[in-house]
């Protein structure tokens, strides 16, 4: 059973504060939805969990783990907004490398991943050729193949058709209910059962 | 080392299906070096006293061209967070791709260097030590320039700052390793200069994957 425990963590951007004194937590099996208008420091916020940029104050607790300690990495999967998938490469070479990031095992099986969201076709045409939806989709079939217990999506929905946001709501409670926690940043509904959230 | 020789491979492979990112420098090079004996002189002895300079200025000026390049695009798809947020050592994965941009901008110019040498009337001792400076020299120009890139990543049209963050830390490497292939040209010893330059290439090995890793964490931040 692994928690996640956010402690008045505290974000301040230039001469912004973003957010001040927030505290949540999150356990094994549950789906954590950020919601905020626009700069409210959603994106900050699992940029922050994921030991990609720092806070002014607070605490962040993953069971006995420290903040971007290797276990720590190696549990966490953060997908930012932007798709991080190279153009020159194709579907396959970036997921791939993706995995490989994510993870140290090349083993997994990148093209039943790439079939789970529809893009068996496109396997090896360049990613620069495929439009933002299919982008995005590569980006997110990762999600088929990582072990990391820990996900943060950020505006994973953005760009998908309602198929493609089905598949990847359905990957997301089948994550959980294997006892995963996954926290995400939407301006979208989302039907996932469990679904708690909290505003920024 | 998976990563290690992973990052590698797709680096080379990326760049070979986007060949203008280490093409266009390296013709630069090449037509760059090739204008300087109808510019200046076609007299043998005039232009093989200026190779050195000539080649060491435009080797510098060519690798700074393609630095902009090494972690741009990485960094515009969103490749450099996951590098950073990844278990691997980062210092490690910037070492492969500075390795993998040595290979398109250091080693084009040293499989070049012998017969633009011929080209400026140089003697075959000193294109021997022109290759030599070259392969000692040519990866501390990747490896420098790698802070710097780190450094400016987040920043557009940063190619003057780039050059004025860079180019101090180049001169050291310029006057040693000109004043190597001068003083070959003269008979004289050049072991002290070899020796620095072997001691600037081991410590830029060792030093600058950790700063750039350091200086990319906060650029990205």
């Amino acid at each position: 059973m692994s928690k996640l425990k956010v402690n008045n963590l505290s974000c301040q951007k230039g001469y912004n504060l973003l957010f001040e004194n927030l505290s949540f937590e999150i356990n094994s099996g549950d789906v954590l939805k950020i919601s905020g208008p626009n700069g409210s420091g959603k994106t900050s916020l699992l940029r922050i969990i994921a030991g990609l940029s720092s806070f002014e104050s607070g605490e962040i607790h993953y069971d006995s783990y420290k903040l971007n300690s290797e276990q720590y990495k190696l549990d966490f999967l953060y997908l930012g907004h932007l798709a991080s998938l190279s153009p020159e490469l194709s579907c396959i070479e970036n997921l791939r490398y993706s995995s490989l990031l994510d993870a140290n095992d090349l083993n997994n099986d990148h093209s039943m991943a790439l079939k789970q969201v529809g893009l068996e076709k496109y396997e090896n045409d360049l990613v620069g050729t495929l439009s933002a939806g299919q982008k995005k989709r590569i980006a997110l079939s990762l999600l088929f193949i990582t072990s990391s217990k820990v996900w943060l999506l950020d505006e994973p929905f953005s760009a998908l058709d309602s198929k493609a946001i089905k598949i990847f709501e359905n990957k997301i409670e089948d994550h959980c209910k294997q006892s995963g926690i996954c926290i995400l940043t939407t301006h979208q509904e989302c039907n996932i059962n469990n679904l708690r959230e909290i505003s920024l | 080392m998976n990563i290690f020789l992973t990052t590698i491979s797709r680096d080379l492979k990326m760049a070979v299906r986007n060949p203008s990112s280490f093409l266009n420098p390296l013709m630069f090079f090449v037509i760059s070096i090739s204008l300087f004996p109808i510019a200046i002189s076609p007299e043998a002895e005039t232009l093989s006293r200026m190779a050195p300079g000539i080649f060491w200025v435009i080797t510098m000026l060519s690798v700074l061209l393609t630095l902009n390049t090494l972690f741009h695009y990485d960094f515009d798809n969103g490749v450099l967070e996951q590098m950073i947020i990844s278990h691997h050592s980062l210092s490690l994965i910037l070492l492969a791709k500075t390795t993998a941009h040595w290979i398109l901008s250091g080693l084009p110019i040293i499989i070049l260097s012998p017969f633009l040498g011929m080209a400026l009337f140089l003697s075959s001792e000193s294109i021997i030590i022109l290759i030599l400076t070259l392969i000692i020299a040519t990866p501390c120009l990747s490896l420098i320039g790698s802070i710097g890139a780190s450094l400016v990543v987040g920043i557009k049209n940063s190619g003057m700052l780039l050059s004025l963050l860079i180019l101090p830390l180049y001169i050291p490497i310029l006057i040693f390793a000109t004043s190597a292939i001068s003083h070959a040209q003269s008979n004289q010893a050049i072991d002290g200069q070899l020796y620095f330059l072997g001691f600037f290439l081991v410590m830029s090995l060792i030093i600058t994957p950790f700063l750039s890793a350091l200086s990319l964490k906060i650029s990205l931040e």
